[in-house]
C-alpha cells in the first residue's frame, strides 16, 4: 500500500452523519479520455463547439426517451431522507455527494430549460444554465457516484440517482467529455475482447497454467477449455478472473464445479469479458455492442446455455438488459443467462457435489452483498434469491458463517466504494473514503464475531477491497470469492 | 501527461506515470521510475521486472499474478512465491507498480 496523503476516516464514526463540508471532495478529478479513445467509441474527440446548448438538447432528448428520468427530475420533495444514505457523503462530508445534492446538479439545468418557473426566475428558482462551472461540477460529482442505488431504497418516490448519473455521463460523452478509465476499457473490449486487453495466446497460456497448477495441487484433471465447439456451456466471466488475485481462485472454483458435476464447458477468446462498462458510461449502444460478442460466441461455439461468473454490474446487465438489447436467445436450450451461484446451488440441492467443510475451518466468513446483485437484479426462481443463494452456498462449504449487521446487509448493503466505473487510481482518496461505511461493518463483525474472511461475488468489489482494506489496517487476504471457498472444500472424487 | 528525465533525456509518461512508448524503457529508466515510487531496486525487484518484460515480449500483456508468484517462487525460493512477498517488494501492488517500473502499460479493468 502506498502512503496516503489524505485523512483516513475513523471507522468508529463511519456510519454517523457528518457535518457538511462544502467542496470537501471537489479536488478529486477524473482523467479525461483522450481524443483517440473517444473516437473509437464514436464520441466527439473533445468538447464540441456549442456544447452548452448541445448538452441541454441531449438532456431534453433523454427525458423524453426515459420517462423515469423526467419523473425523477420533477418529483423530489427535498425530504432529505436520502441525504445520509450515500457512502460517498458519509466518507467525504461533501454535500454534492448527498444523493439529493448530486441530483440537484442536473435538476438546476433541467429547471432552467424545461420548467416555466426556472426559465422565468432563474437562480431564485434554483435554476441554472449549463455553463463551464456546471460542467465542472458534473464531471466531478457524477464521477463520485458508483451507481449503487442505495439511496433509492430510502427515497419515498424511489428516485434512482444511479439513473441520473448514467444520464449525466451519457450527456457528457455526447459533447466530448469522457472519462479515460471506462472509455479506454470499452475500446479494449471492442479490439481484443476483454477489459484487460488479454490476447488469445496469453489467455490460452493462462488457462494451461491453471490446468497444471490445479493438477499439481489436487491430482485431478480439472479442465479450463478455450473455444471448444460443441461444449454444453459457454462460461463468461470478468477478465479480472484471468489476471488478479483473489479473483483467479474463484475461476478455479468454477472449473472444479464443472469437473465434479461432469458438465462440459468452454471459455471463449472472442467473448473473454463479462464486465460491461457500457453501463458505467450510461450508453445502451455500447452495452449492446459489448454483449453482442457473447451472443456471437454462443452461436459460433454451438453451446446450449450461457453461465456467468462472479461480477456484480455485469449480472445486472445480463439479467435486466440482455434479452431486450441482444435477444431473443431462441437458439439456446436455456434462454436466460444463469449465474454461476445458481448453477452451483442447484447442484448442491441435487446432491451432485460433496464438500469437506473442514477445509475452510480456518475461516470465519461473512458475506458482502454487492450493490448490483442486491438491488438491481434477482437470482434463481424465488424472490430474494440474490440474497439467499450465495449465503446457502457459503453455509454448504463453510462451518463458520456470520451475517453482517442488518442495517448494512442485503438490500441495504453499502457499495464497496469502487463500483460504477470509479475503480481507478486517480480516485483513490474517494475510494478509500467511500469504503469506510462498509468497512466499519466488517470491522464490527471482525471484532465481535472473529470474522477473518469477507466473501463476495463481484470482481470490482474484490479489487477495491483488496486495495483499500489495508488503509484501515485490515489485511487484503480478508477478501474472498464465493467460488474460492467452494474451491477449497469441493471433493473432486480422485486424488 | 508528463515526462521524466532519464540521463538527460526527456521521456513521455501518461497521467499515472506509465511510459507512453514501451521502446523508451531502459534500466536507467527503471531506476528513475522506481525512485519516483520510493522503491530502491534490489536483485529481487529486478527478477520481477525482468520476468514481466519477458512475458510481455511474448504475450503483449502482463502475466496473471499467480503466474508471476509461481515464477518468483521458482527463482527466489518457495517461501517467496506468494502475493504477500510481492507486496513487500512492491507495496503499490505487483501488477500496477511493478508494471510501471518495467515500462509496461498500466493494467486496465477490474484490477
Ligand atoms: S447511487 Fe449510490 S453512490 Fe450514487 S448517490 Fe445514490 S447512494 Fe450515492
Ligand atoms: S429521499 Fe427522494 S424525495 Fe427525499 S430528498 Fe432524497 S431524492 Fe428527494
Amino acid at each position: 500500500m502506498a502512503k496516503p496523503i489524505f485523512d483516513i476516516p475513523n471507522l468508529d464514526e463511519a456510519l454517523k452523519t457528518p457535518a457538511v463540508k462544502k467542496g470537501a471532495s471537489a479536488h478529486l478529478k477524473i482523467h479525461p479520455a483522450q481524443p483517440p479513445l473517444m473516437e473509437k467509441l464514436g464520441f466527439p474527440p473533445a468538447l464540441v463547439e456549442g456544447w452548452q446548448k448541445k448538452a441541454v438538447e441531449k438532456l431534453g432528448e433523454l427525458k423524453e426517451k426515459y420517462k423515469s428520468l423526467k419523473l425523477f427530475m420533477e418529483v423530489c420533495v427535498k425530504c432529505g431522507s436520502c441525504a445520509d444514505k450515500c457512502h460517498y457523503y458519509l466518507g467525504t462530508s461533501d454535500p454534492n455527494n448527498m444523493p439529493v445534492g448530486r441530483q440537484e446538479l442536473m435538476r438546476k439545468v433541467y429547471r432552467k430549460n424545461f420548467t416555466v418557473g426556472g426559465a422565468l426566475f432563474g437562480k431564485l428558482a434554483n435554476a441554472e444554465e449549463m455553463d463551464e462551472e456546471t460542467l465542472k461540477e458534473w464531471s466531478t460529482y457524477f464521477y463520485q457516484c458508483s451507481q449503487c442505488r442505495r439511496c433509492s431504497v430510502f427515497c419515498p418516490f424511489g428516485i434512482d440517482t444511479a439513473e441520473i448519473t448514467m444520464a449525466a455521463r451519457e450527456i457528457m460523452d455526447s459533447i466530448g467529455a469522457g472519462h479515460k478509465y471506462s472509455v479506454e476499457i470499452i475500446g479494449k473490449v471492442h479490439d481484443v475482447g476483454n477489459n484487460l486487453g488479454i490476447p488469445k495466446p496469453a489467455l490460452q497460456s493462462t488457462l494451461d497454467f491453471l490446468e497444471e497448477d490445479v493438477k499439481e495441487a489436487t491430482g485431478a484433471d480439472v479442465k479450463f477449455p478455450l473455444d471448444q465447439e460443441g461444449a454444453d456451456v459457454l462460461f463468461i466471466t470478468p477478465s479480472a478472473d484471468f489476471f488478479s488475485s483473489p479473483h483467479v481462485d474463484s475461476l478455479v472454483g468454477y472449473a472444479k464445479v464443472f469437473h465434479a458435476a461432469g458438465i462440459g464447458f468452454t471459455f471463449s477468446s472472442h467473448a473473454s469479458e463479462f464486465a460491461n462498462f457500457g453501463m458505467f458510461v450510461g450508453n445502451y449502444d455500447q452495452m449492446k455492442k459489448i454483449s453482442e460478442r457473447i451472443v456471437q460466441a454462443a452461436r459460433d461455439l454451438k453451446v446450449k446455455r450461457i453461465i456467468v461468473g462472479e461480477c456484480g454490474h455485469a449480472w445486472r446487465v445480463a439479467y435486466s438488459f440482455w434479452e431486450t438489447l441482444n435477444g431473443p436467445f431462441d437458439f439456446l436450450d436455456v434462454k436466460k443467462p444463469m449465474h454461476v451461484c445458481e448453477f452451483t446451488h442447484d447442484l448442491i440441492k441435487k446432491g451432485a457435489l460433496t464438500f469437506d467443510k473442514t477445509a475452510n475451518d480456518e475461516f470465519t466468513v461473512t458475506y458482502h452483498d454487492s450493490c448490483n446483485v442486491a438491488r438491481a437484479s434477482r437470482m434463481g426462481d424465488a424472490p430474494g434469491g440474490q440474497f439467499e443463494i450465495p449465503r446457502e452456498i457459503l453455509r454448504a462449504v463453510c462451518n463458520k458463517y456470520v451475517e453482517m449487521p442488518d442495517a448494512v446487509n442485503r438490500q441495504k448493503t453499502f457499495c464497496c466504494g469502487g463500483g460504477g466505473g470509479l475503480l481507478t487510481d486517480e480516485l483513490m482518496e474517494l475510494r478509500v473514503k467511500g469504503a469506510a461505511a462498509k468497512t466499519s461493518a466488517l470491522k464490527t463483525v471482525m471484532q465481535e464475531k472473529g470474522v477473518n474472511t469477507m466473501a463476495m461475488i463481484c470482481a470490482i468489489c474484490k479489487a477495491q477491497f483488496s486495495k483499500v482494506l489495508p488503509y484501515y489496517e485490515i489485511p487484503m487476504e480478508t477478501v474472498a470469492g464465493i467460488h474460492q471457498l467452494v474451491s477449497n472444500a469441493i471433493r473432486l472424487g480422485e486424488k | 501527461m508528463g515526462a521524466i528525465d532519464v540521463a538527460g533525456k526527456s521521456i513521455e509518461v501518461d497521467e499515472d506515470g506509465y511510459l507512453l512508448n514501451l521502446g523508451d524503457w531502459s534500466k536507467d529508466a527503471a531506476e528513475v521510475l522506481a525512485k519516483g515510487e520510493g522503491i530502491p531496486l534490489t536483485e529481487a525487484h529486478w527478477e520481477v521486472v525482468n520476468f514481466l518484460r519477458d512475458y510481455y515480449d511474448e504475450y503483449k500483456i502482463a502475466p496473471m499474478i499467480r503466474i508471476l508468484t509461481k515464477e518468483i517462487g521458482k527463482k527466489l525460493g518457495k517461501e517467496k512465491g506468494n502475493t504477500k512477498y510481492l507486496y513487500e517488494l512492491y507495496p503499490g501492488g505487483p501488477a500496477k507498480q511493478a508494471c510501471k517500473i518495467a515500462g509496461l502499460p498500466k493494467p486496465t479493468g477490474c484490477v
